[in-house]
């Protein structure tokens, strides 16, 4: 009766050798490498770019022990932290400004284990050292936003349609128009209404005045936000390539939030600068007219904004955006030919630069800003006198105080607008040195109470105590083997799940070989005892099991981070612990007794 | 046969009622004043703030830290050693202005200007927001894994058994809550998930527990309810020492190996395992005999026809 059919012991075999296949590279640690990827994700990279990074690598005497291409960059390994931080110099220098190089960790697994596929886990922050950032966008700057472009539109379009207007102004994200008379204002709803199909307009009668009021339809407002998360993404994605890091991690989470992880980082006070900084551009022109004194006093003429220049000095800027930083293509730090200031070459596109000409046009000899907002400061960098028509699209700003500025505002704009300001509203960061101890601990962990529960089981149930424990080591191969296959993050609460799943796991076998023990006392042959005791341990075991599954899928479905890896580990342990404590064990036992038949004692 | 817990006969659990009960109402009582007076001591994650952890070469010059934090202008810094001399822990209350994620900058960049060899270990920064919500999914979490048992248990079992594990484990969750709170010791999202674990694995103690009860009221028919458990808590007695044995084992290892970082949690499981092997025995099943478990409760009686009364 305790013998397992050929196919079943078939089965068990074939899955520990492939959960040991799948497990083992974990085993193997980590290589240092560098990682070279293109800075534009639309560019894509190819074997002479291979053969580039190769020779670049020769020629600088720099050893290596292998490139490839992997997706859309290339790896190399190097031997030590010392040469791929030569090698990273080296192929900065050699392949230029449109690639990225950063610094990696490769697995050290022998090719035949990458090649079926067999992959370490992902190591996580925590456990490698980098910065997780939560960054949430400003829903109710980007419906603003919205605004203010309706509000541009609003006047084009009724210049066009020839319907006298009088002023329009903006509360929030609701755009006023006021009217001499109400056929003139009836005409604009009409007009601006089938231009504008994403608006809700409410027509209000005042003495004197007739308003026409212009707001967003809510699902327009869902799109508009929707749209402002994606922009961000995109901006947010294209800074992070400019950063350097090898594997980032920029996704959404929930409605207005995006979750940015880059391993590796180790100046997190850059990161942090260049992601959190929300920097746009404004071109706008300067109210000439404004007195120094009223600006002072804080009173702005109307239709304009005060905004302090770089001297410290005060000036008028009118509301109306000539262009924003949406409009630039490219920006890239320099000097002026003449002055040799910093500067900073703009180039824009099609539309931008017809734009330009035209406002450069109309206003030769006034004073047009640059304003540089940067979270919720205004600050106009330079305002100078537009000496004549500035055509191509190709503007050059100076005004900066030193290069290293100038070569960070053009790395701002390069990296394109954020459609709405964006604050980091969770932190962690997790230092290099860090990641190795965490390591290291949690290997210990479970190292040293694995070899203590394994001793404790043996003295206690002996044969059987031994089995069990061997099955408890298979039950974390098989874990780790899973956690591999499905490329799961193991973080240190993860860590700590495998040493809880381990030690709640062996209470599986710790029930059977019990009840085994009872059967023996009651007076039952050693066969039918074992028998009696793993049908009769099974239903204990599956519904102790079953309550510790609610509390891990609880943990997950509202857990967040830390807290969810913790959760994975610990309902994936139980699943592969009920295989292993019930399935493995008895197939150890069934190969050991279950051929005797007559088997008088059993080492229980 | 090596064996622990030769128990031949059956242990008299159930008519220490009194003194189990007694036992219980003074631990939870303590737990809820403890909470109530102290009140947890939350960690970033959920009250929102900076925390940053440091280390230097040389045993850290604690003065001279501070002092170098106190021209930053930044409110409220405290400043303690952690695990050894050469570690720091810094922590700042959450500030409510746009500019929160910048503080761990202001604070580094400080150190470094005092001493060059500082080495950030790690930055949790957590905005109000956010640990608001950590928070309430947290507390969320906690009533979602306890009505989620009990409804397993009212299902696999009867709902006396499911009212009986349940109070019992939160009788646990309380009583760790109140170790937290009367020890201050921190309260982290990592000690939140031990709990929950603690939660889950308890009652997966309850749940072996009531299976030997079920099992026995089938099997001994002449015996009366008390005994039936005492029965069953006497045979499980050995299963329950060694399983929590090696789960503590573990735990232990976490505690003495895992650092800092695992130290809490450790510390919440060690608690949730110990009260967890009373609660089921002498928590746990008293209830049971209070609910009323009947025999009847599992063996469908033979249905007597009613006859009609004229």
């Amino acid at each position: 009766m305790n013998r397992f059919p050929l196919w079943k012991n078939i089965v068990i075999g074939i899955t520990l050798v492939v959960a040991f296949l799948y497990a083992l590279p974990n085993f193997f640690g980590e290589v240092p490498a560098v990682q070279v990827s293109p800075i534009r994700t639309t560019e894509k990279v190819d074997t002479a770019l291979l053969g580039q990074v190769e020779s670049l690598l020769k020629a600088a005497n720099v050893a290596y022990s292998g490139v490839q291409l992997s997706g859309n960059s290339i790896k190399a390994r190097l031997a030590s932290t010392d040469l791929q931080i030569q090698a990273k110099d080296v192929l900065q220098k050699g392949l230029g400004e449109r690639y990225t190089v950063a610094l990696n960790l490769l697995p050290a697994s022998p090719a035949w284990l990458s090649a079926i596929n067999a992959m370490p886990m992902y190591l996580g922050l925590d456990l490698r050292g980098g910065v997780h950032f939560l960054l949430e966008v400003d829903m109710k700057a980007a419906l603003e936003k919205a605004a203010i472009r309706y509000q541009n539109d609003f006047r084009a379009e009724l210049r066009s349609a020839k319907i006298r207007y009088g002023r329009i102004s903006r509360e929030g994200d609701a755009v006023s128009v006021h009217f001499a008379t109400r056929d003139q204002r009836d005409a604009a709803i009409n007009k601006l209404g089938t231009a504008f199909t994403d608006l809700a307009y409410t027509a209000e009668d005042q003495a004197e005045a007739f308003t026409l009021t212009a707001r967003l339809k809510p699902e327009a407002e869902k799109q508009v936000q929707e749209f402002a998360l994606q922009q961000n993404i995109t901006t947010l994605r294209n800074r992070v390539n400019e950063l350097g890091v090898a594997e980032p991690v920029i996704q959404q989470q929930g409605a207005s939030r995006v979750v940015v992880q880059l391993p590796g980082v180790q100046d997190t006070a850059k990161a942090k600068d260049i992601l959190g900084r929300t920097a746009t551009l404004e071109i706008r022109m300067v109210d000439e007219l404004a007195d120094p004194l009223a600006l002072a006093q804080g009173q702005a003429p109307f239709g304009t904004d005060i905004v302090p220049t770089r001297e410290g000095t005060l000036i008028a800027v009118k509301k109306d955006v000539v262009l924003t930083g949406d409009s630039i293509t490219n920006a890239t730090p320099g000097f002026d030919n003449a002055t040799g200031q910093a500067a900073v070459h703009i180039n824009l596109d099609g539309s931008g630069a017809r734009i330009f000409k035209d406002v450069t046009r109309e206003n030769v000899n006034k004073r047009m800003a640059i304003l540089l907002i940067e979270k919720g400061r205004v600050e106009a960098i330079t305002a100078p006198v537009i000496r004549e028509e500035i055509g191509g699209g190709r503007v050059q700003v100076t005004g900066m105080e030193s290069a290293q500025e100038a070569s960070d505002v053009a790395l701002l704009l390069r990296a394109g607008a954020l459609a709405a300001p964006m604050q980091i509203v969770e932190e962690r960061t997790v230092g290099p040195s860090m990641g190795a101890e965490n390591i290291e601990k949690g290997f210990h962990s479970n190292l040293w109470g694995f070899l203590a529960v394994t001793l404790l089981m043996t003295i206690y149930y002996r044969v059987f105590g031994l089995f069990s424990s061997i099955a408890l080591a298979i039950n974390g191969f098989f874990l780790i083997a899973l956690l591999s296959m499905i490329q799961a993050t193991l973080t240190l609460p993860g860590m700590a799940a495998i040493a809880l799943t381990l030690g709640m796991a062996i209470d599986a076998n710790v029930l059977i070989n019990e009840r085994i023990r009872e059967e023996l006392r009651s007076g039952a042959t050693p066969q039918a005892a074992i028998h009696a005791g793993y049908e009769r341990a099974w239903a204990t075991i599956l519904d102790s099991n079953l309550t510790t599954l609610i509390a891990g899928i609880a943990l997950f479905w509202l857990g967040s981070g830390p807290v969810r890896g913790f959760a994975v580990v610990l309902c994936l342990g139980i699943l592969t612990s009920m295989f292993s404590a019930v399935t493995v064990s008895r197939a150890m036992v069934n190969l050991t007794y279950g051929r005797q038949t007559r088997l008088a004692k059993v080492s229980i | 046969m090596l064996e622990f817990f030769p128990f031949k006969k059956t242990i008299p659990f159930m008519s220490w009622g009194k003194v189990t009960t007694a036992i219980s109402l003074l631990t939870f009582l303590f737990s809820v004043w403890a909470l109530w007076d102290k009140g947890l001591n939350l960690g970033v994650d959920f009250t929102g703030g900076t925390l940053i952890e440091v280390s230097y070469d040389q045993p850290a010059n604690m003065p001279e830290i501070r002092g170098a934090l106190e021209k930053t202008g930044l409110p409220e810094i405290s400043v303690q050693n952690f695990g050894t001399s050469h570690d720091v822990l810094i922590r700042l209350p959450v500030k409510h202005d746009a500019n929160a994620a910048e503080t761990s900058n202001i604070v580094m960049s400080a150190l470094q200007t005092a001493d060059s060899t500082v080495e950030l270990k790690r930055v949790d920064f957590v905005g109000p927001q956010v640990g608001k919500e950590l928070y309430d999914s947290g507390a969320l979490a906690l009533l979602v894994v306890a009505f989620g048992i009990m409804a397993y248990l009212a299902i696999r079992f009867e709902w006396r058994f499911a009212v009986a594990g349940m109070l019992a484990n939160m009788h646990d969750i309380v009583i760790i809550l109140g170790v937290f709170a009367f020890f201050q010791w921190e309260f982290t999202l990592t000690v939140l998930a031990g709990v929950l674990a603690v939660l889950g694995y308890s009652v997966n103690e309850s749940v072996v527990v009531f299976d030997r009860i079920r099992e026995n009221i089938r099997k001994m028919r002449g015996a009366t309810i008390p005994h039936i458990i005492d029965d069953a808590i006497t045979r499980t007695m050995s299963r329950t020492i060694i399983t929590h044995g090696s789960t503590q084992i573990m735990v232990l290892s976490m505690l003495f190996f895992g650092g800092e970082a695992l130290h809490n949690f450790a510390l919440a499981l060690t608690i949730g395992i110990m009260f967890g092997i009373y609660s089921s025995v002498l928590v746990a099943s008293p209830l049971l005999l209070m609910f009323g478990v009947k025999r009847e409760h599992f063996i469908k009686p033979v249905e007597k026809k009613e006859e009609a009364v004229v």
